[in-house]
């Protein structure tokens, strides 16, 4: 039987362990064997794209030899996965260190969605939700079409959506629009990032949703920054926590 | 952690109406592209194609170029070549004093933009006129274009009223955009006739025949092409493709890709002076090979200067084109700004969330973001990278190396959630400005999963 090993973001284990929870909850009742490494910490994304990825090095080591025994290294954070993927193998290059990870790492729907391929989730979510498309769940990981290209339209957080039972699925009109946080250019470029996320929270808010749901962590935290702030009406949930709601 | 981007983008974001019009405009643009492009079955083979043919056009120049040039001088061309901003000027003011060229009338290029050619033509006795409409008004403002393709997009109609009142003597009051280009076309009219020579630059330079290719649609370069007797054509080096079929790939991208038009009112070739005249064509180096040889950023050369990477930008269309340092905005400005002179420019490295959308909307596949990733890797070895970011990483990295010590900051977390607000936003300044700060958990997922509280 395939060993998944449970990748938990140093943000989701800080600030939302309910992700964590729903997730390695999701995964066992699809008959999976799952583990969590622990001592889990960073990937070293914020480092790395605020110009610092020579700081990322360690931490893609001990990343890549926790998950070393694992067939599969699962996540529940596109943006992070991406990064593990798309740069971890070029970062330990510089110490001639072969990645492991980078060729078996999924964020969780896309895993779900394309290797368990489930035809049916004890699910039942019975409110309006707006799809929020993050741009490396979107552009890195393929999880949904592009905008951008021209490609038939598919989205696989919609499929697995589809499983939920009385869930009503929307997207906003700029479907898969940054939403501002980009880690430190959040800080760094503060005003238009808060600007960034107050045009896409009025998005999925003018999609009639209760709440933005999404692959991401780090994207619904900087909305719920801004959701918070100024008191709107919409909540974010992790789409993991919808698809393991009766669970 | 400001740079100078953030700093100007802050400044025209606190605008509201006008940044969030200027971001719908834009959009507008972006939408019109994403319709015309999806008509089009084949558009990411295109893509694909095209991305293809500037690599190999680019990686084979020297051949490319002089088989351009032989054509060209049989055709009856005059073929320049600059190996930089100050040898193409001089170039020009050349050819302008040989004829006596005192009115000199120009259709818009970004290349005479970087080579600074208006203010030394100006200094030395033309009279420089730009054509383009966009171009004459930022011109008679006497104020750099903020978008390469839509120079003027910044400027409202009514901006445009008052200038040509007092420019052009238009009635007072009178914005209507029809009345305004009337006047504009009368005024450009008599620059067109007394003009001794025009310049055009070129989209397109084609190996195969000598033809230079230049796409507009006001028709002003055809005016200022077919009045003067004296035409001179820049580009850049990299404007090379090999033979008409490959120019076919990019005049379908390029209109479809910039305003979403499927194609410009005016493609025009040309291939010889006129009768009794003089074409004058000058390739231009200025750093161009020197690009050539670092092969992380060489696909910046494949660009066709849409600027669809601008209006996709969801920074570029909330801070606007003068809030980067380098004349060129946007994703493309970024990374062409960091080849021109990072040490200059690296200011512009800020405005990047690292979306990717820039490089996902390129007709030419340019790996805009990734390599604006790259160059933040840069930063510190050329010594520009922010103190604070740094101290941040660096404590960061402290941290997250060390799973005990994070494991108690996890622990210890929760303290932050009831800290008084003066000091937790004094302290996160820049996230509280217009966010509340996510709370942490009681208990962290790693505190749970020992707890055995994970099921």
């Amino acid at each position: 039987m395939m060993k998944i090993g449970l990748f938990i973001p140093c943000y989701i284990n800080a600030i939302y362990p309910q992700v964590g929870v729903a997730s390695y909850r999701l995964l066992k009742s699809l008959g999976l064997e799952v583990d969590y490494p622990l001592d889990q910490t960073c990937c070293g994304q914020p480092m790395a794209n605020g110009g610092f990825e020579g700081e990322a090095l360690q931490l893609a080591k001990r990343f890549d030899n926790l998950f070393k025994d694992y067939d599969y290294i699962v996540g529940p954070s596109a943006s992070c996965v991406a990064f593990v993927k798309e740069n971890h193998a070029g970062i330990l290059a510089k110490e001639h260190h072969e990645c492991t990870s980078s060729g078996k790492i999924y964020d969780i729907c896309e895993f779900i969605h394309d290797v368990v391929k489930p035809t049916k989730l004890n699910a039942k979510f019975p409110h309006k939700v707006s799809i929020h498309n993050s741009c490396h769940g979107v552009r890195e990981l393929y999880l949904s079409s592009s905008s951008e290209m021209n490609v038939p339209y598919y989205s696989k957080l919609r499929d697995l959506l589809s499983l939920v039972e009385g869930v009503e699925i929307f997207e906003p009109s700029h479907v898969d629009e940054c939403c501002g946080f980009g880690g430190m250019f959040a800080i760094e470029e503060p005003e238009i990032s808060v600007c960034m996320g107050q045009d896409k929270v009025k998005d999925h808010i003018e999609t009639g949703a209760e709440y933005i749901t999404g692959a991401d962590s780090s994207c619904l935290m900087h909305m719920e920054g801004v959701i918070k702030r100024e008191k709107l009406p919409i909540k974010t949930i992790h789409i993991v926590e919808i698809l393991a709601s009766q669970l | 952690m400001s740079t100078k981007h953030s700093i100007a983008a802050a400044k025209f974001v606190a605008n509201k109406k006008q940044a969030a019009w200027h971001n719908e405009t834009l959009w507008m643009v972006r939408a019109k592209r994403d319709k015309m492009s999806k008509d089009i079955p084949e558009w990411e083979q295109l893509r694909d194609l095209a991305c293809n043919i500037k690599l190999y056009s680019n990686s084979h120049l020297e051949e490319l170029l002089q088989e351009f040039e032989k054509n060209a001088t049989a055709n009856g061309a005059i073929v320049h070549w600059a190996k930089d901003a100050k040898e193409h000027n001089e170039i020009v003011l050349g050819i302008l004093r040989d004829h006596d060229v005192k009115h000199f009338v120009k259709s818009k290029s970004m290349l005479a933009e970087e080579c600074e050619l208006n203010p030394f033509l100006i200094e030395k006795g033309i009279e420089v006129v730009e054509t383009d409409l966009g171009e004459r008004i930022l011109q008679l403002m006497d104020v750099p274009p903020s978008h390469i393709v839509l120079p003027a997009i910044h400027i409202k109609r009514e901006q445009v009223g008052e200038l040509f009142e007092e420019k052009l003597g238009t009635e007072k009051g009178n914005s209507d955009p029809t009345y305004l280009t009337r006047a504009a076309r009368k005024h450009l009219r008599d620059k067109f006739l007394n003009a001794e020579a025009s310049m055009t630059g070129a989209n397109f330079a084609v190996a195969s025949t000598g033809d230079i290719v230049v796409c507009t649609n006001e028709g002003n370069a055809d005016m200022g092409t077919s009045c003067p007797k004296i035409h001179i054509a820049i580009m850049g080096m990299e404007k090379i493709v090999p033979d008409q079929e490959s120019l076919g790939v990019f005049t379908r991208l390029l209109a479809r890709s910039a305003t979403g038009q499927p194609v410009t009112s005016y493609t025009s070739h040309y291939r010889k002076p006129r009768e009794g005249g003089e074409f004058h064509i000058i390739i231009v180096d200025n750093g161009r090979s020197k690009i050539l040889g670092q092969p992380d950023h060489i696909k910046t050369l494949n660009c066709i200067r849409c600027g669809a990477c601008m209006n996709t930008c969801p920074v570029y269309r909330r801070s606007g084109g003068y809030s980067y340092t380098y004349f060129i905005p946007g994703p493309i400005g970024i990374n062409l700004g960091m080849l021109y002179s990072a040490t200059e420019y690296f200011d512009n490295l800020s405005a990047c969330s690292l979306c990717l959308s820039c490089s996902h909307v390129c007709p030419v596949k340019v790996d805009l973001g990734e390599q604006i990733y790259r160059w933040r890797q840069e930063m510190d070895k050329i010594g520009k990278a922010s103190k604070e970011k740094k101290v941040m990483s660096a404590g960061m990295k402290f941290l997250m190396e060390r799973p005990i010590l994070f494991n108690s900051a996890l622990w210890m977390s929760p303290v932050v959630n009831v800290l008084p607000r003066f000091i937790k936003y004094n302290f996160l300044n820049e996230w509280g400005k217009g966010r509340e700060l996510p709370e942490f958990a009681k208990e962290s997922f790693n505190e749970m999963w020992k707890k055995n509280k994970v099921k």
